[in-house]
């Protein structure tokens, strides 16, 4: 689960991490009384950003023709100004897609002058099966390419579980990413802070980028994680409840929202065949295979191992209301999964649907003679596939 | 013969009985597995369909049974425990069908049980299967979920990540007459107790395992680093698949460990991969057993 800048800086403030102070709003006051608290603290600048689960906000553009969904601004008219050609509109991003995402919450925070940008993330590393924390003084870029061009320039280290990021280790990184004596004792704070916000949040991801060193009011140098980016463990959520609290629907796609009611696994893509299969490995690979001859998938849908005739009239449901779905691949080995239990579900689906479209279904594995029995009693025009490979042909065919 | 488990291991199930759990070891039983015992906390005593003794814990099953392995049936929030409970009771193999644990809880658990001689299939794993002699391949030894009767006794061995598609490659191996030595599911999250490699190593040194098939996904570096050892040492021809060529990124893809991250573990550079290593790569999953019985 992903989470917003705003809510990333909270979860971050609460492990010791130096945010820039600031505050999130969803209404064009609240916004105009934050800025003016902060100009009236005294920071000379504050900045305005849009609030979305997409990156490229400062390049962005809105669809009503304003510029950029980061803004600077250094006195209340001008602030308010910006709040208001901001909030509510939507915001079109290299990474949001041509529609775009409503802005509907802005992070109104001061603005200190940045000295550098570093770069600072924690995340999984696979092939150690290990915490690993990445830092690079090329902050305020895009971390891949400073991999590609410039891999030197990234630090790495691994964090021992059972120990966590101990307090040398940063200290360490710390100078490694060449920062002054004066800040080291600060920025191995910060870096601890956030390797205990990645550990205690179960998340996958926790990205700074820009880290940097910023100049304050009385001329000091400091420590301020500027953006923050952190990403959720799904099999954790259960175990945080504010963190649940956290999600935002509006970010996700309404199909797949509908889904998740029902414990299934629904990714929604951009082609016309669409698919009902149990296993991730085996919806993955039925996505490809109708590609491989000819057609476009139009979801990812794998409906597990213990799908329910409800289930499965859900899934069919929420992949018929994707408007360019011409037609239904179901493909089905059943191990957990019951042949005679999806084959019941898949005449009471498609009779309470009403479905009309082509549909080619694929059975195997336990129970499958009662499950093919089934569907051949139903009264349903379907097409039975022998093969995967006789099914997406089929399926393909089928659409045209 | 076989890698891992044969009709002699002896089997316990954590989580017996559970409705889950329950299910599976009866299919096990049918199968002809050893299944000697059940473990329950709180149900120690009780009887699973009348012939196989449920314990509290794991070391007293072992100690009145002499089990070596566990299968575990347990909800994601005690899988992990159930996990190093099997490790701490010093069995050789523990199987965790269990999908949905926190990537944390394996982070910790993979830490803790290094040095220790148990091996850790899974979780998120649909098991393992060493096919029998008898009708429908019984008299072997199931482990986990996969449907029995599409196995057939014989001499390939096939490992993945994907449950089903395993089952796509042993039915088109099984329907041709090609039995299988062991077939073992490694599972789908991206911390796990065994990977590709170990697996390919294990048939690589079995005399009776004359072919393997190997089934990854999107996400990881696990099959580009069996394919550079299998291209270096493997004895055997290897035919691959890999799942995910069409799934956008940086999205999870069912499985938690499916997922393209940072332009890291795309299905065409694990494609790429293989061909380089000289394994033969099925183009589609109906693919997977004729490609490896060419390249036989």
């Amino acid at each position: 689960m992903n989470i917003h800048e705003y809510q990333a800086k909270e979860l971050l403030a609460q492990h010791g991490v130096a945010v820039p102070s600031g505050h999130a709003c969803q209404t064009v006051e609240q916004a105009v009384e934050v800025a003016k608290g902060l100009f009236d603290e005294g920071h000379s600048m504050i900045v305005i950003k849009s609030q979305i689960h997409a990156g490229g906000r400062g390049k962005g553009t809105f669809k009503s023709g304003f510029q950029g969904g980061v803004h600077l601004s250094r006195n209340l008219e001008d602030a308010s100004a910006k709040i208001q050609s901001m909030l509510g509109e939507v915001l079109v991003t290299k990474q949001t897609g041509p529609e775009g995402r409503r802005v509907k919450t802005l992070l109104v925070a001061s603005a200190e002058s940045i000295v550098s940008e570093l770069y600072l993330a924690v995340l999984l590393d696979r092939e150690t099966s290990q915490p690993l924390i990445m830092a690079s003084t090329e902050g305020g870029m895009d971390i891949e390419e400073v991999a590609e061009k410039s891999p030197e320039k990234i630090v790495k280290l691994q964090v021992d579980p059972s120990m966590g990021l101990m307090a040398h280790q940063a200290r360490r990184i710390a100078a490694e990413l060449q920062l002054p004596s004066g800040l080291i004792g600060q920025a191995a704070k910060c870096l601890m802070g956030v390797y205990q916000t990645f550990w205690e949040c179960d998340a996958s991801l926790v990205e700074i980028n820009p880290f940097c060193i910023v100049e304050k009011a009385d001329g000091s140098q400091a420590m301020a994680a500027v953006d923050a980016k952190i990403s959720i463990d799904d099999n954790a959520l259960y175990r945080h409840a504010a963190i649940q609290q956290m999600r935002d629907l509006g970010e996700e796609a309404p199909l797949e929202i509908e889904a998740s009611r029902f414990d299934l696994n629904y990714i929604k893509l951009d082609g016309n065949i669409a698919c009902l299969v149990n296993g991730a490995g085996l919806a993955m690979a039925t996505m490809d295979i109708i590609k491989h001859y000819g057609g476009e998938p139009a979801n990812f849908l794998d409906v597990g191992g213990g799908a329910t005739t409800e289930q499965v009239t859900a899934a069919f449901r929420i992949i018929l209301s994707d408007p360019n779905v011409k037609g239904i691949l179901v493909n089905i080995f059943g191990g957990i999964m019951q042949c005679d239990v999806i084959a019941a579900g898949i005449v009471a689906a498609a009779k309470e649907t009403n479905l009309s479209l082509p549909l080619v279904v694929r059975l195997e594995g336990n129970n499958v003679a009662l499950g093919k029995e089934i569907l051949e009693n139903s009264g349903l025009s379907l097409v039975s596939g022998d093969s995967m490979a006789d099914a997406a042909q089929k399926i393909v065919a089928a659409v045209g | 013969m076989s890698i891992l488990v044969d009709s002699n291991t002896k089997v316990l199930v954590q989580g017996i009985t559970g409705g889950f759990g329950g299910r599976h070891a009866k299919l096990s039983l049918d199968y002809g597995s050893q299944i000697v015992a059940g473990v329950t906390p709180g149900k120690g005593g009780q009887q699973f369909e009348e012939r196989v003794p449920v314990f509290d814990t794991v070391s007293q099953a072992v100690e009145q049974t002499g089990a070596t392995a566990s299968a575990i049936f347990v909800p994601p929030p005690f899988a992990a425990d159930a996990i190093l409970e099997g490790v701490d009771a010093d069995l050789d193999l523990v199987i965790c069908i269990t999908e949905g644990i926190p990537v944390k809880d394996m982070i910790r658990v993979k830490n803790a049980m290094k040095g220790c001689k148990t091996r850790l299939i899974g979780p998120n794993c649909p098991g393992l299967v060493t096919p029998g002699d008898g009708e429908d391949s019984k008299g072997g030894c199931r482990i986990g979920i996969a449907p029995g009767y599409i196995h057939k006794k014989g001499n390939i061995g096939v490992v993945s990540r994907s449950g089903t598609l395993t089952y796509e490659a042993v039915w088109q191996l099984t329907c041709k007459g090609v039995g299988q030595s062991t077939c073992v599911g490694i599972g789908g999250d991206p911390v796990n107790g065994t990977s590709h490699l170990d697996v390919i190593k294990m048939f690589n040194d079995d005399p009776d395992t004359h072919g393997i098939i190997m089934i990854g996904e999107i996400g990881g570096s696990a099959e580009e680093e069996a394919a550079a050892w299998i291209q270096e040492h493997c004895q055997k021809p290897v035919a691959g698949f890999i799942a995910g060529t069409t799934a956008p990124p940086g999205r999870r893809m069912g499985h938690a460990g499916a997922i393209v991250s940072g332009g890291k573990g795309t299905a065409e550079a694990k494609i790429a991969a293989f061909k380089d290593a000289g394994i033969h790569v099925a183009q589609t999953p109906s693919e997977m057993a004729d490609v490896l019985l060419q390249a036989m």
